[in-house]
């Protein structure tokens, strides 16, 4: 009877928290055609344009010498940007989360002002500073060094756009986190690098390992910053993106999409890559979570 | 008092070098640039300046930048919201997949995205050819720019409604029901004013992302100045033209919009925090 009781009082609840089925139908139908107008069909058509012309074409157009030569400097980019911004990311969640000083909320919105900052302005800034009418472009002239239209800018374009992606993974984390497991370690002996490889490296593995696969989807995907400092020299300074673009102004349509179709995979495998880590980094966190909060760094 | 005195005795190491390193890299890799470009403004005059940005030219690319930003935004806070409701309270197969999709404009590259609009919307593209008997055109026009943008800010709206939405009990719900509120009422009277806030903040951060985008635009605009030119892209043009002084003042007041977009943001994300404790 009190069971009766109580399931009714459920499916009453339910009742009264859902809407009639047509309306439910409706809202249903709008979700999923709103995202397969806007996601399904235009990743379906860079693929279905790849293949346009066959299979043949298709790997003649990324085995062209310029092709190859765009992926090279796109994983030569994305493979000095975000081991650096790893290595910041990590520095910056250690200083954030495990000690307390005036200014912290401003350094974190300082860590992440490259994201509110258009691509094109982040280019810019860089030709400023070292193109030929910059700064320091007189004195680079003379010593023969070239940073704006030669791979440097690129490398910097890269570094200043995706600079805040590990940073913001990793000081929430670290920050929910607390500093009683490092204190254990050291009270027991282990040394500050003992800490943190045994410690600290463990615990935020998942979280870290999100923000690089984030990071490097934007590095090798960039366009805009890139766009601005690279000089289009074709074989030398032209990434992946920036090689399809030049592709498609010259009405080589087919051969645009093949190399758009590899940044399509990259950001299919991305997706399906931060799905599994970003499942694991919030099973990490609720750990935390369940667990008595952690002791808060000390003042400074 | 003494556990004052043990307390400030430091046991965890590197404040000095984490916090050394870090204010090393952020300086040089975005403070010092960023500052860079207003002290290259300090030897424009004020003259010049407002020329340079309130020219003809650069007041249409801003009505077009700012115009199809908030159209799209406009277009993300009603989808969108759609799309974290349908998510979080119903049952459909294959939902699983779809949460993991949203986030697609996020990992995308943007001149992907791009090419892949015009195709989709020239006059013989899969979209555009049914569109064209009827008068409507998409690629090379305003549409067009508003349609990329809805797609660049797509995930932010889903992103920020969505857990408050998760958050929000039962019993809130139930207790209007029980008070007589028929469900369009708890809705409107209940619900929206909880999500108000996440809502809002999820259509500013569409905003911000959309005025500076740059990459999709480009190709399905026809950049056609004072027509289908946004800000971002006069900025390049100057730029190709060697006029540095003119590129600086347009990157500057884009620049200042973002920083103000910015502000607005963090205190829209400080207010949902508030509504949701």
């Amino acid at each position: 009877m009190l069971r009766h009781k109580a399931q009714s009082a459920r499916s009453v609840s339910a009742r009264v928290r859902t809407e009639p089925r047509a309306v439910r139908i409706v809202l249903i139908l709008a979700a999923l055609g709103f995202l397969a107008l806007f996601i399904f069909l235009p990743v379906v058509i860079v693929f279905v344009s790849a293949l346009q012309k066959g299979w043949q074409f298709y790997l003649s157009a990324i085995g062209e010498p310029d092709a190859l030569a765009a992926i090279r400097l796109t994983l030569l980019a994305a493979g000095i940007a975000v081991p650096l911004n790893l290595l910041f990311g990590v520095t910056a969640a250690w200083a954030i989360a495990k000690f307390d000083f005036k200014g912290k909320n401003l350094l974190i919105t300082l860590i992440d002002l490259p994201f509110s900052v258009s691509p094109v302005v982040s280019g810019i800034i860089f030709v400023l500073i070292f193109g030929l009418h910059g700064w320091l472009g007189p004195w680079l002239d003379q010593h023969d060094i070239r940073i704006i239209f030669a791979v440097p800018g690129i490398v910097l374009a890269t570094l200043f756009v995706t600079f805040p992606f590990i940073a913001r993974e990793l000081i929430p984390l670290m920050q929910a986190q607390g500093i009683d497991e490092e204190e254990a370690a050291l009270s027991l002996g282990a040394n500050g690098w003992q800490t943190f490889w045994r410690i600290t490296l463990p615990n935020i593995k998942w979280g870290l390992l999100y923000g690089v696969i984030l990071c490097n989807a934007r590095a090798m995907g960039e366009f805009g910053a890139v766009s601005v400092v690279s000089g289009h020299i074709r074989g030398l300074t032209n990434t992946l993106t920036l090689h399809v673009e030049i592709l498609y102004n010259e009405y080589n349509t087919a051969a645009a999409f093949a190399l758009a179709s590899l940044l399509a995979f990259l950001a299919l495998v991305t997706l399906v890559a931060k799905s599994i880590v970003g499942w694991k980094s919030q099973q990490q966190l609720k750990a935390v979570e369940q667990s008595p909060p952690g002791r808060k760094p000390y003042e400074n | 008092m003494r556990a004052n005195l043990v307390k400030k005795q430091r046991v965890i190491p590197g404040f000095g070098l984490t916090m050394g390193y870090s204010l090393l890299y952020l300086s040089l890799l975005v403070l010092i640039p960023l500052a860079g470009i207003f002290l290259k403004t300090t030897t424009l005059s004020w003259a010049q300046f407002f020329e340079t940005v309130a020219a003809p030219r650069a007041l249409a690319s801003y009505r077009l930048s700012f115009g199809a930003s908030a159209v799209a935004a406009l277009l993300n806070a009603f989808f969108g919201f759609i799309v974290a409701w349908v998510l979080v309270r119903y049952h459909f197969p294959g939902k699983q997949i779809i949460d993991a999709i949203v986030d697609l404009p996020f990992a995308l590259p943007t001149a992907v995205a791009g090419i892949a609009f015009t195709a989709l919307y020239t006059t013989n593209g899969w979209i555009g050819r049914w569109l064209a008997p009827l008068g409507i055109k998409v690629a090379f026009t305003p549409v067009g720019v508003i349609l990329v943008l809805t797609f660049i800010g797509l995930p932010f709206v889903v992103r920020t409604v969505q857990p408050v939405l998760q958050d929000i009990q039962p019993d809130i719900e139930e207790a209007a029901a029980v008070l007589g509120a028929r469900r369009t009422q708890t809705f409107t009277r209940v619900l929206l004013p909880m999500l108000w806030p996440a809502l809002v903040t999820g259509f500013a951060m569409a905003f911000a992302r959309a005025v500076g985008e740059y990459g999709s635009v480009i190709f399905i605009s026809g950049n056609m100045p004072m027509r289908t030119e946004i800000t971002p892209l006069l900025i390049i043009t100057k730029l190709e033209q060697y006029d540095y002084a003119g590129a600086t003042a347009l990157a500057v007041v884009m620049l200042l919009v973002s920083f103000a977009l910015l502000l607005l943001i963090n205190t829209l994300q400080w207010w949902t925090r508030r509504q949701r404790v």
